[in-house]
């Protein structure tokens, strides 16, 4: 265990391991707080980061802040780390690897910093991030190009996608019919047509996919569903032989926290298998949905590291996308503001915390994407989504979340709406997916300028798309 | 025209409007219209007003004294004793659920032997509290004749697990804490009734049963949270458990009771 230490304004400020140098040079949040360890005071954070942008990158491949033989996540980190993509930044310390990216960033050297990815491990791309700015993290991940497909292509630059999540408190198909129209009218659901069941049942599970297959048949959408149960139930559905388009799971970066969901790694590649053989893709082959989350670890007690330490929530989260990268996914998004405010307090802190998984997911080499968000008792609101969506939208994010004017009626919290994702694509000229974008063209649902039409309610394409869906 | 204009004018009600079945099956906010990329003006405001509330509930003191008068008109005749948590206000409460669910230092309670205690606390919603929680004690209490009841506690910035310290130190063999559940946007006032038999700290959540969205006219009715909440007591004193246990070995409850 090496001791590091750094002289800040006369006082030696002193850090007892890597998971403790990393925790206190995270920028504030409740999380890391309610953890126990957050930095004490500003200068001693400021004092940490410092002494991270001293540590060589190559350090995080010798010193580990959860351990080898405790856990499978860093198992599968180390064991599948390149070293032929870590080459060109192998020799680099922290704070110069924050300089190489935003040179290459500014210079708009897409291929540099993409082809990083696979060299890199979560605590590498954990400690620069935290040594960035808020506009650090939207440059480089702006110049980080990461696409995938299954029916549509997502990550392409000049796009921003969505999810369309049309849930329902008792999973009703008129109802859950009724939020997927409105989606698709608002020109939503290029990234998936994703459900999360009020009940996690086989039968339950199976009846909302072949409900969302139906409309995406009966309309040819060249998107895809997902139903958000767990994996395992997912698996049941596939024996079934429902139309599963993607497997869903949350994943956690400790194998405590994947305990805590019940899922194994081994149980991940089994459903990505099985996923993989009904061969639902046109344009791509990715049939894997990850959700994380800042915080998930915590909750479940799943948060300690080497010696017992805790291990900052920011850190962890970026293993949990150590475990996402292994399933070549087709979708990833934080869920930045539903864990509640003992993990992110504010407007700030959640700003802060979706631009950090957005850039940290994108340079690990994920599709990443955001359900920006918040619960009625975290001090965020509309502006503040409005803000880290705009940030989002520059920093070239893969998709973000929409539900029906903003109000989820089955998880009670507050995701965008599908007029904030007009707003973002019209303020930051970002269009749909490009399959996606076509089939509105031939639905009639776009003007000449390309712009999602505002329909009257009895218009004909409104009447016809609405006629068509009723049972 | 805008869309919200004819959302409300030519099509409010009438048969005419291809989104009547449609907004009927869900309380999803579908077909609100634009204005350009945004919400029209009026459709925007009815969000901020569900926020607002939900907020407002969140952040309202609770007050004590006006507790006091509803469960005296209420019927209840029973002692008062308040608590307070370890957060000394609402910012710390909601950063530190750890020192939600632990007594301030020197709180004292008068330890007895009770069959049952209830812990009124306001948890995120002190505003549920105020509007629901003496209807709710007056149902429980008219349905347990014959078990001894432990003063009634008023709890300040707590958790649930708040009600594991409450209920050991009355000496209750099972504590009941009715508390104030996260706001939603279309239901600031939503009380949670959760039970625990052997009320002590390091009680584990799997170890409790909750009834959720106790809130008439539009969520469960108090007469009906009790007669769940009471058959759960019986099940739990016979079974001398909570939890886990009660839910699997609960075939004769009621809906809703796991």
């Amino acid at each position: 265990m090496t001791i590091r230490r750094t002289t800040l304004g006369g006082h030696t400020h002193e850090f007892a391991s890597l998971s403790d140098l990393l925790a206190k040079a995270t920028p504030a949040r409740s999380g890391d707080v309610l953890a126990g360890v957050a930095a004490e005071s500003q200068a001693q954070r400021v004092a940490a980061q410092y002494a991270l942008a001293d540590v060589p990158l190559a350090t995080f491949l010798d010193e580990q802040v959860v351990g080898y033989d405790e856990d499978d996540v860093t198992r599968l980190i180390l064991d599948t780390h390149d070293p032929l993509a870590f080459a060109p930044v192998s020799s680099l310390t922290v704070g110069e690897f924050r300089e190489w990216l935003l040179i290459r960033a500014a210079e708009r050297d897409e291929p540099a910093i993409s082809g990083l990815a696979r060299g890199l491990t979560p605590e590498m791309v954990a400690a620069v991030s935290k040594l960035m700015r808020n506009a650090d993290l939207v440059a480089v991940a702006r110049r980080t190009r990461v696409v995938t497909g299954l029916r549509s292509t997502l990550g392409l630059p000049g796009r921003l996608a969505s999810r369309l999540q049309p849930n329902h408190p008792t999973d009703d198909a008129v109802g859950v019919t009724a939020s997927i129209l409105d989606g698709l009218l608002h020109g939503c659901g290029d990234a998936v047509i994703g459900i999360n069941p009020a009940t996690d049942s086989p039968a339950q599970t199976v009846a909302l996919l072949e409900l969302v297959d139906a409309v995406i048949s009966r309309y040819e959408i060249p998107t895809q569903s997902c139903v958000l149960a767990h994996v395992t139930t997912t698996l049941r559905a596939l024996e079934r032989g429902a139309p599963v388009d993607l497997v869903f799971q949350s994943v956690s970066g400790t194998e405590a926290g994947n305990r805590g969901f019940g899922v194994s790694l081994d149980l991940l590649a089994e459903a990505r298998t099985a996923a993989l053989e009904l061969g639902r893709g046109t344009v791509g082959n990715n049939v894997t949905y990850f959700e994380t989350g800042q915080g998930s670890a915590l909750s479940a007690d799943a948060h300690h590291g080497v010696d017992g330490r805790a291990v900052d929530q920011q850190t962890l989260e970026c293993r949990a996308y150590g475990v996402a990268r292994h399933f070549d996914p087709l979708l990833v998004n934080t869920v930045v503001g539903f864990i509640g405010p003992e993990y992110l307090y504010d407007g700030k802190q959640v700003v802060r915390a979706g631009l950090e998984d957005h850039f940290c997911g994108k340079l690990l080499g994920l599709p990443m994407g955001v359900d920006v968000c918040y619960t009625n008792h975290t001090d965020v609101d509309g502006d503040d989504t409005d803000t880290l969506t705009l940030l989002l939208g520059a920093a070239g994010c893969s998709f973000v979340i929409a539900v029906p004017g903003s109000d989820d009626v089955m998880l009670h919290y507050q995701s965008l709406s599908f007029q904030d994702v007009l707003t973002a694509r019209s303020v930051l000229d970002l269009r749909p997916a490009p399959e996606f974008e076509a089939w509105l063209a031939r639905m009639d649902l776009l003007d000449d300028a390309g712009r999602v039409r505002e329909l009257a309610p009895d218009a004909p394409a409104v009447r016809a798309l609405l006629a068509a869906a009723l049972p | 025209m805008t869309a919200s204009s004819r959302r409300n004018g030519h099509f409010g009600g009438s048969g005419d409007d291809p989104w009547a079945v449609l907004r009927n099956a869900t309380r999803a906010r579908v077909a609100l219209g634009r204005a350009g990329d945004g919400l029209p003006t009026a459709r925007e405001l009815e969000f901020r007003a569900a926020h607002a509330v939900a907020r407002d509930a969140v952040h309202t003191a609770l007050d004590a004294e006006r507790v006091r008068e509803a469960l005296r008109a209420a019927g209840v005749g029973l002692d008062l004793l308040e608590v307070r948590s370890q957060a000394p206000d609402r910012a710390t409460y909601l950063q530190r659920p750890d020192l939600g669910r632990r007594l301030a230092d020197g709180t004292r309670l008068p330890g007895g032997e009770y069959d049952v205690a209830l812990v009124l606390a306001d948890g995120l919603s002190p505003r549920a509290v105020h509007e629901h929680a003496a209807g709710t004690v007056a149902a429980v209490l008219a349905r347990l004749p014959g078990w001894s009841v432990a003063p009634i506690v008023l709890a300040h910035q707590a958790r649930v697990a708040l009600g594991d310290p409450v209920g050991q130190a009355l000496g209750a063999g099972i504590v009941v804490v009715v508390v104030g559940e996260r706001p939603g946007l279309s239901s600031a006032d939503s009380l949670g009734l959760y039970l625990t038999h052997g009320p002590r700290p390091g009680r584990a959540d799997s170890e409790r049963n909750c009834i959720s969205n106790v809130r008439p006219p539009h969520g469960l009715g108090y007469a009906q949270a009790a007669d769940t909440l009471v058959a759960l007591l019986q099940a739990s004193r016979q079974l001398g458990a909570s939890g886990v246990v009660l839910k699997d070995e609960g075939a004769a409850l009621p809906p809703g009771a796991g």
